[in-house]
Order: structure tokens, then C-alpha cells, then sequence
């Protein structure tokens, strides 16, 4: 066991104890299938007693090889792949997608559409921390919020199944806009939505906020040094619960966040239950910015005028020869995008997710690498995990807030 | 060189400061730069980038396959800096078919992962990384799949 100190080489199961510490040591598999991650990740875990002398995450058993099918899609059917890396924000990751391909194509987007997509981004927002807040409270032992988040993210669901026809993988961004004209009647769905939701915030806080059981568990656990943190990569709700106030819809704004007004709450405990507080109160800013999209929704057109790049309204292709042809020509062939490359970033649920694409010209990219926020989140788990107990093992990696998919893509 | 279009550039112009065989190449394009780094050169590249122009955060490595034209493949970097809400790309080219490169894990820790997918997916090694082997694939995998002589589908049955 002397050499347990080489990364990898975990292989020792139960032995007698050491002699110089006299430290009995156990390998632990924790995973792949093992409900509070969260998907098939796989911890080996070397334990004394119930301490954690390391932790070691294996990764890889939903590589479905997504980053090479870019390759041979055309621009625009590769929209799909991105719903289906972190499928509980599949708008955020359109999103990145599309900005990518659209600053290839040096294309302009109409307000309207901006601000739609800002809105039902932010939504996606709510709808991805409804479901950590749900899942992390079950993994700790709080069965009932659960239900009521998954109460409210269906609400949100049927808001995405009316505009896109689809509750989770909506691919409803496109490149040059949106997929399909708002629906008839949102507005009143939003709003009846947005004007709830508030109240709903608080009773999850009644529920945990003060809860002794839910701080006992989540006070003081699975801090990281902030400097680790930038060093390892970590960004979003984990590096502003360390007091680092990092969000790109503010540094970098895209899709006309600058002209929304909203505040990135951040706290500087560095542990879980600081996390649990940004995270909340960052479902408050979200259902602010939904207000103000919802109240100051511009006129206009809903996607860019292009007639290479979009397709022709449906009444055009059905009555005039040149949309036919436009639009026989995009869905056959594609677009090509002009040669160069570009790394475009968005702030999602989980942090920075990047989307770095390459294009030699033709209609499909050549390369597309996704920079996603919960590979290089989870890389810091063993950070985080390292000295603590097996119990907080759950804590911390609920509070990492990963997508498996979107980890192994 | 410094190629002339980048002289206003002060971080370019820093980096070229620093080690003047360092940057080969390099563009500005689409309001992002670009700078070709030899691959010697990479790791005290990015420490100087790191410690000195404020460049804390490693935002991503990957890799882009040339095939089949010579060197075959460029690594990039995708360096930010919270202080300067700036970004620079930095692309070493390595011929093929077996690249390796200093692995800037010494630099940022973070960067441990993404060499480990680089390896697995496109073959590079990194020299000095403390844990490399296959992230995404079994370790028995044989080929790596995001090469572009790698096929997308297997043969019909």
C-alpha cells in the first residue's frame, strides 16, 4: 500500500494494517450505478474507517462520441446534438451553439429573437436548478422538496412543450433565431408562471433554509480554496458561493444581457450551504430577468433575415419559387460557413460552457469541441472530497451540480 | 515572427517581449486572438501568460486534426483573464502520427483532464502529466476517434 500515493493505481481491496501507521485502509466503489450521482459515474474511493484518504472519479461510461458526430452533420441538424450533452438545460447549450455559429456567419439577430432567447434561457435556468434542488435535498434526506421543485419545473416543461413542441430536448434555438414563431397565448403562460414563482422560492427556503437537519449536513462541507478553484477550472454557482463574483452574463454579455438588470448574488462561506444560497437566489435574479423579457419583449422578427442561412416562412415556400428553392437548398445541402474559428462562451446553470467551432467552408464543421461546465467542475471533486467523511462525499458532489452527460458527451 | 497585424496587440506584443522564438504565428480575427506558440515553448509561454499578464483561468485544451496535411495537429488553448475580461487562443502544431507535447498540468491543475481526453480521443501524448491514460474510452480501446482517419461508423454486418 506504500505506493498508493501513484495516481490510477488504486488496487489493494481490504488489507491488514500498516505497520508503520497502523491506518487500516478499504477501496470503496462508489458508482457506476449509484443513485445520488446522478447518472453512471463511478468514485473509488480509499477509506479509513469512514475518512476519505482519496478519491479517485471515472468518467467515460456515456461517451456517446457526440463531439465526431458534429462532423458529418450540416450546421444546423447539429443544433440537436447539443440538447442531448446537459439534458436539463438543453436551451443553454443551443444557445452557445448557435452565438458560435452565428459570429462565424458574422449574423445579425433580431431583438425579438434576442429576447426571447434570453427568456427562455433563463427559464432553462430555473428549470435546471429546480431539479438540482430536488435531487440534492433527496441525496441529504429531505424527501418532500423533491416534489415540490418537480411541481414547478413541470410548469416550466409545458412552457417549452408549447413553443417547441418538445418538453426536454426543445432544439428550439436556431441558428438566425428561433425554430418556430412564438406561440399564441404565451404571454399569459409566462406570466401566470413568472407571477407564482417568487412565493414558491420561499416555501423551498421554509422548507431547508433554517431546517437544523439540512444545515447540519451542508454547513462547513466541501470547501475548496478559491484559488483551487480558478487553478482547477471550476466556474459558476460553486465559484460565486467563494466569493468570486464571476458571471459572464455580466463580463461578457451576449444576447442583449446587458440590457437587463439583475444581480449576481454570491457568498463567501465556500461550502455547501453556500451554494444552496447563491443558487437560490439566483432562481430570484432569473425569474427577474423573465419579468423584464416578458414585460419588454420587443416587436419584430423572431429570426434573422437571411435567405441562405434561415428558412423561408412557410406560406413563402409554399407560393413562391425562389423561398422553394432556398428552402430545398438548405434542407438538402445546408450553408456553407465561411473558414475560421471561433470560441463562443455563455454563463449556463452549471457555468462556463464553451463552444469552440472550426469551419473549412463547407456545410458541416470540422471540428466542434464543448468546453462544458460539469467536466471541469467534477474534476475538482476529489478536492473537495479528500479528509472528509463518506456522508459528505453525497453533499459535496450535489453540490458540484454535474450532468453526466454533459460530463462525458 | 510576430506577424505586423498584431504589433497593438499588448498582449501579443508581451508575450513576444518575453521569449522572441516563442510566437511563430498568429491573427486577429473575429475579435479574438490568436497566437502560434512553438511546442517547446508551451509551458513557459503559459506560466509567463499565467503569473505575469493576469491570465489565472486555463478556460480549455483540445485539439484539431489536420489530416492529412503536415503537421497533422494543432492543440489549442483557450487562456481567459478575469482581471482584463480578455481571452487568447494559444495553437501549437505537432506533426503526426505520434505528437507529444510538455503537458502545462505544472501550470494549471486543471488542465490534467483535458490532456487525458486529448490522449484518448486524438493519440497526443504530455510529457510529464502525472495520469495519463483514457478518460472517455475503455482502456483497451484501440484508436483514438476524434482523428479524422478514424471512422464514423463501424463495417456493415
Amino acid at each position: 500500500m506504500s505506493e498508493a500515493g501513484s495516481p490510477g493505481q488504486i488496487t489493494a481491496t481490504v488489507e491488514g494494517a500498516e505497520p508503520e501507521t497502523g491506518v487500516r485502509r478499504m477501496v470503496l466503489n462508489m458508482g457506476p450505478q449509484h443513485p445520488s450521482t446522478h447518472g453512471v459515474l463511478r468514485l473509488i474511493l480509499e477509506l479509513d474507517g469512514e475518512t476519505i484518504l482519496k478519491c479517485q472519479p471515472e468518467i467515460g461510461y456515456l461517451h456517446t462520441g457526440i463531439e465526431k458526430e458534429f462532423e458529418v452533420k450540416t450546421y444546423q441538424q447539429a443544433v440537436t446534438l447539443t440538447d442531448r450533452c446537459d439534458y436539463l438545460a438543453p436551451l443553454s447549450n443551443n444557445l452557445g451553439y448557435c452565438l458560435a455559429v452565428e459570429k462565424l456567419l458574422g449574423l445579425e439577430i433580431p431583438p425579438q429573437a434576442q429576447w426571447m432567447r434570453v427568456m427562455l434561457t433563463e427559464l432553462t435556468r430555473l428549470n435546471s436548478h429546480l431539479v438540482w434542488l430536488g435531487t440534492h435535498a433527496i441525496d441529504i434526506g429531505a424527501m418532500s422538496v423533491f416534489l415540490y421543485c418537480f411541481r414547478e419545473r413541470e410548469d416550466i416543461l409545458r412552457i417549452f412543450e408549447m413553443f417547441s413542441g418538445q418538453r426536454m430536448m426543445t432544439s428550439y434555438f436556431r441558428i438566425g433565431g428561433l425554430a418556430l414563431e412564438p406561440p399564441r397565448g404565451w404571454q399569459q403562460r409566462v406570466k401566470q408562471f413568472i407571477d407564482i414563482f417568487p412565493s414558491r422560492v420561499d416555501e423551498y427556503e421554509e422548507l431547508l433554509t433554517n431546517n437544523r437537519i439540512w444545515i447540519g449536513r451542508t454547513r462547513g462541507v466541501g470547501a475548496i480554496a478559491p484559488e483551487d478553484m480558478l487553478d482547477l477550472g471550476v466556474t459558476g454557482p460553486m465559484l460565486r458561493a467563494a466569493g468570486l463574483k464571476i458571471d459572464l452574463r455580466k463580463d461578457e454579455p451576449y444576447t442583449s444581457y446587458e440590457k437587463f438588470d439583475f444581480e449576481v448574488p454570491t457568498r463567501t462561506e465556500n461550502d455547501v450551504y453556500a451554494r444552496y444560497q447563491v443558487r437560490i437566489e439566483e432562481m430570484r435574479q432569473s425569474a427577474r430577468i423573465v419579468r423584464q423579457a416578458l414585460e419588454g419583449m420587443p416587436p419584430g422578427p423572431w429570426k434573422a433575415d437571411d435567405p441562405h442561412v434561415v428558412l423561408p416562412d412557410r406560406e413563402k415556400m409554399k407560393t413562391q419559387m425562389e423561398a422553394l428553392i432556398y428552402h430545398f437548398k438548405i434542407v438538402t445541402e445546408g450553408f456553407r460557413v465561411p473558414e475560421g474559428e471561433v470560441y463562443q462562451v455563455i454563463e449556463s446553470p452549471r457555468g462556463e460552457l464553451g463552444f469552440y467551432v472550426v469551419s473549412d467552408g463547407t456545410s458541416s464543421p470540422y471540428r466542434v469541441h464543448m468546453r462544458v461546465p460539469s467536466f471541469a467542475n467534477l474534476q475538482a471533486v476529489p478536492a473537495m472530497v479528500q479528509g472528509t467523511l463518506i456522508a459528505d462525499v453525497i453533499a459535496g458532489i450535489g453540490s458540484t451540480d454535474f450532468v453526466l452527460g454533459d460530463v462525458d458527451r | 515572427m510576430l506577424p505586423e497585424s498584431l504589433r497593438e496587440q499588448p498582449v501579443a506584443r508581451a508575450v513576444e517581449d518575453f521569449d522572441g522564438d516563442a510566437v511563430t504565428g498568429g491573427k486577429y480575427d473575429r475579435k479574438e486572438l490568436t497566437l502560434e506558440i512553438a511546442p517547446g515553448k508551451i509551458t513557459s509561454v503559459c506560466g509567463f501568460l499565467k503569473y505575469d499578464q493576469r491570465f489565472v483561468r486555463l478556460s480549455t485544451v483540445t485539439a484539431v486534426d489536420l489530416y492529412p496535411s503536415e503537421p497533422r495537429f494543432e492543440v489549442v488553448y483557450q487562456l481567459h483573464s478575469i482581471e482584463r475580461k480578455q481571452r487568447v487562443r494559444l495553437k501549437c502544431r505537432l506533426a503526426g502520427p505520434n505528437p507529444e507535447i510538455e503537458s502545462v498540468t505544472g501550470v494549471w491543475s486543471g488542465a490534467n483532464w483535458y490532456e487525458r481526453e486529448l490522449f484518448d480521443l486524438f493519440g497526443i501524448r504530455f510529457l510529464n502529466h502525472p495520469d495519463l491514460r483514457r478518460i472517455m474510452m475503455p482502456d483497451d480501446w484501440e484508436g483514438h476517434p476524434l482523428r479524422k482517419d478514424y471512422p464514423i461508423t463501424g463495417p456493415r454486418v
